[in-house]
């Protein structure tokens, strides 16, 4: 703390975030000209640093809105939830739930859900690194064991999944291509879920065929095979294990597995 | 408290859209800088590339986010998080700003001016003790750019500086370009600037490229971007540091570029021309003026 002036951090903190305020005491330009033209470079440089970095993480939300309007709402986002956090790697989680909130993005309903899509996949690219199980071993521990039903199973720490009443995949995926028919084809209104994960060094994001989203979810609770498939089943009639092991394993999703207090890594 | 130096030759930031290219190209550059909080993250492309990287070249790890000049101390779990980044990657060099960016739980990705005060040095030669102690290691302190002057400042920069420097041991990162664009902001004499800086201390340079604006007195104003080519005028101060350095084979010098970032090839043409410099300082020109008079 400053002896003299304990505040005076605070009151200049203050200004950044809000254009509203004047330029707080204590300024000066040594030619004798407002100081509040010299602090704008500063509220400038806070505001439109943020923003550049929420476009690089969230650009098929930018693109769906454009980039004035995203800029605006990114730009009253920041002012409104400023980062907590020095890794700006971590700045972002808010934003969809700031979306749904916003009414200039009220046409746009799935515009949220596009954003979830899009902040899941930064964090499974930065997740942390965890060696997948081989199919082999899977197979082998599969056929081998007679305790199946309790096997139990460790996902990659990049693996999420999302649920949407929207076409989250198909929009997403219609923005990663020159190709402006893509979009045109996609009805915005068809509920989609996607798996999102780091396979390698690239993040996927699959189109989650019916119950797999039940299936992941009582996996990570610790349940057994059997039991994630009984209540994956629940939900969507038809649902198949094997199919749903099959895509987990093809794109290293699994970590580990164990059964009956044994480990396979 | 032994630890590598960078070589003295030119150096430019590693930049993700780089990554595959500087491992299958390999360019002969002295070292590589990487913003320490753009790698405080768990795993991933980030990590993977910087490891490979890392096995070919010096690094020099330069963060953005500790707030050396903040009113709270160093914040505990970002020391952690630097000191692991540390023992992971063993960079030849730390070094953080003179400035300010956090406050409260607000984090603002700026660097923020400070009054040149006594108890701002106080504060200042204290975290920065608190940084080298945690770290283990002598840290580099950058000078800022800056746009605004406060009333209760009763110090130049350089006195600031070459007080930081005395108590705590930490070297200098002098940023020619900084020095440059506040001496303009300030209707400074930039080679008067200079030579109130501590110039045994210089561990590393940085050159930038700035924007232009003028201020509410329609005084030019140069905004540090980071987005544009080194300015000629930056280049020719270069030149007269080095000739005034008492270490005649250069010094590590970075090439900065954050923003509108240009081909890998476009970046190592810029560290060329420092490294020419470095061998023949006169070439640089006659170097910058602002106004003629002094440093205050």
């Amino acid at each position: 703390m400053t002896i003299d002036d304990p505040g005076r951090q605070a009151a200049f903190a203050a200004t950044l975030l809000a254009p509203e305020l004047p330029c707080p005491p204590g300024l000066r330009a040594w030619n004798g000209s407002d100081p509040a033209a010299r602090l704008a470079v500063h509220r400038n440089n806070v505001v439109s640093s943020l923003v550049d970095a929420l476009a690089d993480a969230f650009p098929v939300t930018q693109a769906l809105v454009g980039r004035e309007f995203f800029r605006a709402m990114a730009a009253v986002f920041v002012r409104r939830h400023p980062p907590r956090s020095r890794v700006l790697a971590h700045y972002g989680d808010e934003l969809p739930d700031f979306i749904l909130g916003f009414d200039p993005a009220r046409p746009l309903p799935y515009l949220a859900d596009v954003a979830r899509l899009e902040r899941a996949r930064v964090c499974a690219y930065h997740a942390a690194d965890v060696q997948p199980v081989a199919t082999e071993a899977m197979r082998a521990a599969l056929c081998g064991a007679d305790d199946l039903a309790d096997l139990r199973l460790t996902l990659h720490p990049s693996v999420s999944v999302l649920v949407s009443a929207f076409a989250i995949v198909s929009l997403w995926a219609a923005h990663q291509t020159d190709d402006d028919s893509d979009i045109a084809a996609v009805d915005p209104d068809e509920a989609e879920s996607a798996l999102v994960l780091r396979a390698g060094l690239d993040v996927v994001v699959i189109l989650l065929p019916p119950g797999l989203d039940t299936f992941i979810a009582v996996l990570r609770q610790g349940a057994g095979l059997a039991e994630a498939a009984a209540r994956a089943a629940d939900c969507a009639v038809g649902f198949d294990p094997g199919t749903a092991l099959s895509l987990l394993l093809q794109h290293g999703a699994i970590t580990s597995m164990r059964s009956a207090g044994r480990d396979r890594p | 408290m032994t630890q590598a130096s960078l070589p003295p030759r030119a150096g430019i930031g590693l930049k993700p859209q780089h990554f595959r290219e500087v491992l299958e190209t390999r360019p002969d550059i002295g070292f590589f800088e990487v913003h320490a909080e753009n790698y405080m993250v768990d795993g991933g492309p980030f990590h993977h590339y910087l490891g490979r990287i890392r096995a070919h070249y010096a690094l020099s790890l330069h963060g953005v986010g500790l707030s050396i000049g903040g009113e709270a101390p160093p914040d505990g779990a970002q020391l952690a998080r630097l000191d692991a980044l540390i023992r992971r990657y063993e960079p030849a060099a730390f070094s953080e700003h003179l400035a300010w960016s956090s406050h409260g739980q607000v984090f603002f990705n700026d660097l923020l001016p400070l009054p040149y005060d006594r108890s701002t040095l106080a504060r200042v030669c204290d975290h920065v003790d608190r940084v080298q102690e945690r770290l283990r290691r002598r840290m580099l302190l950058e000078n800022p750019s800056t746009y605004l002057e406060f009333e209760t400042s009763t110090m130049d920069e350089g006195t600031f500086l070459r007080e930081v420097v005395r108590r705590t041991g930490c070297g200098l990162l002098l940023d020619v370009s900084n020095l440059y664009v506040s001496s303009v902001n300030h209707g400074r004499d930039a080679r008067a600037c200079i030579g109130e800086l501590p110039l045994d201390a210089v561990g590393q340079i940085h050159l930038a490229g700035f924007a232009r604006d003028r201020d509410a007195a329609g005084a030019p104003l140069l905004i540090d971007s980071h987005g544009a080519p080194v300015d000629e005028a930056v280049w020719g101060l270069y030149g007269n540091v080095l000739a005034s350095l008492a270490s005649p084979g250069g010094l590590p010098t970075l090439l900065e570029r954050d923003n509108d970032v240009p081909s890998l090839p476009t970046l190592l043409a810029e560290a060329q021309r420092a490294e020419q410099l470095m061998r023949e300082p006169a070439m640089a020109g006659p170097g910058a003026r602002g106004r003629a008079g002094d440093c205050r």
